[in-house]
């Protein structure tokens, strides 16, 4: 550098020249700002970022295992709810069935009962009419044969003879057609 | 030495008028107590900022941030993915996060010293500090390539010989890749840097001062000159205000993506 041309030497030294002071005291303090931040900043911006990331996520999982529990659950329901209705449809099966069986029941019973009742009126008519013949007979008899005895006038007291004539009698009115 | 020479006749010139026009003597401020200069004191104060900043911001490193801690991580992340993952890869950009992250917020403070008031210098504009940061970008770098590449050899050919390329013409591209790779970048680092706050901040102090000598000049034609200037002042000023930030940027950017390639396994 041509000192002679330059105004004042110590006030243009030349830019493009560093002073050795400031290139010393420049590394200094910027290797002193790396250690800094290296040892008490990036870390600590590290763990904000790793916690968020892990809050992020642990979020999502929780989201996740309460989705995967709540479609458990209705899965669960929903099995439940067509057991139920299984359940439902098979008693209303039972109970059609069972009241099918007790209406042919009751109506079996009632059947014979009535068949029951018929028979027994059956018989107690024919009994009756039995008797009803019986007695009729009897006193068919006897007025047959207290008429005939005012008639011929013999009597017909005598029992043997009596029962002989009012047989024939009968006999005889049985035998006409037309007569029950 | 002709540009020094006309430089030291212009302000020679303008001493005759009573104005001094902004020159490289504008950089050589008097010391503040013993050899102290201010630009020693504004790196000292940065280096407090920063690491005062950064580690009010990270301490409590809450899950939900506080403004501070916003605030910190913004710059934070910006650097860590922004610049380092996406230069250097998601595999080994955390080793050079610490060191980029603090290169990115002392250049940025140490930038815009330039338009803070009352302090108004920018400490990178002073080449002293520029030579260190860039130098350590460039042995990080090296040292990197030598770690990845197992050997001093292995990575200088990694660096020199460019893939697929054979035979007479690597008398040709060896040298210049080596010229370009390793020798060229720390320069380029440092008068990219040093050269946009040198001139930012001349063109900042010529817009000022110039303005006031044309405003007390006494005559109305020179002061309506120096309210534009004032205005134009304003205006570089903001200019000024992107540059810092984008330097920053740059010397933090290129000097991942220099890690980044020497540690890359192919071209």
């Amino acid at each position: 550098m041509n000192t002679s041309v330059v105004l004042a030497a110590e006030e243009t030294h030349n830019p493009l020249l560093p002073e050795t002071s400031e290139l010393i005291l420049g590394l200094i303090v910027f290797v002193i700002v790396v250690v800094a931040v290296w040892k008490f900043v990036v870390p600590n911006f590290e763990k904000a970022y790793a916690e968020r990331t892990k809050a992020i996520e642990g979020g999502i999982e929780a989201a996740e295992t309460k989705q995967a529990e709540a479609d458990a659950k209705l899965a669960e329901l929903e099995q439940r709810l067509s057991e139920a209705r299984h359940e439902a449809a098979r008693i209303r099966e039972e109970a059609r069935e069972q009241g099918a069986a007790i209406v042919a029941e009751m109506r079996g019973q009632a059947q014979a009962e009535a068949d029951r009742i018929v028979e027994h009126g059956k018989t107690q008519i024919e009994a009756e009419r039995q008797q009803a013949v019986t007695s009729l007979r009897a006193e068919v008899g006897t007025l047959a044969t207290g008429l005939a005895g005012r008639i011929v006038g013999e009597s017909l007291e005598d029992d043997v003879r009596q029962s002989r004539v009012v047989e024939r009698f009968l006999a005889d009115l049985e035998s006409a057609p037309g007569v029950n | 030495m002709s540009v020094t020479a006309s430089i030291a006749a212009s302000v020679q010139a303008a001493d005759d008028s009573g104005f001094h026009a902004p020159g490289p003597g504008s950089f050589e401020l008097p010391p503040v107590f013993g050899d102290v200069t201010k630009p020693m004191i504004l790196v000292v104060l940065s280096a407090i900022i920063v690491v005062g900043f950064t580690w009010a911001a990270s301490r409590k490193a809450a899950v939900v941030p506080s403004r501070l801690q916003f605030a910190g991580e913004f710059f934070y992340g910006f650097v860590r993915n922004g610049i380092a993952r996406e230069s250097i890869g998601s595999e080994h950009f955390m080793k050079f996060v610490p060191w980029l992250f603090s290169l990115f917020m002392f250049l940025l403070v140490n930038n815009y010293y330039g338009v803070i008031p009352f302090i108004q210098f920018p400490t990178m504009a002073r080449i002293g500090y520029v030579i260190p940061l860039a130098l350590l970008s460039w042995v990080i770098f090296i040292a990197a390539g030598i770690w990845a590449h197992k050997g001093p050899l292995k990575y200088l050919k990694h660096q020199t010989m460019p893939a697929g390329v054979s035979g007479p013409i690597l008398i040709l591209l060896v040298p210049l890749e080596f010229l370009s790779n390793i020798i060229v970048r720390p320069v380029t680092l440092t008068l990219r840097l040093f050269g946009n706050m040198f001139a930012g901040h001349i063109l900042l102090i010529l817009f000022a001062t110039g303005g006031a000598a044309l405003l007390t000049s006494g005559n109305i034609g020179y002061g309506a000159v120096g309210i534009v200037s004032f205005l134009l002042g304003i205006a570089i000023s903001f200019l000024e205000m992107l540059v810092m930030f984008l330097q920053a940027y740059v010397f933090t950017l290129l000097s991942a993506m220099y890690v980044g390639e020497a540690i890359a396994q192919e071209h």
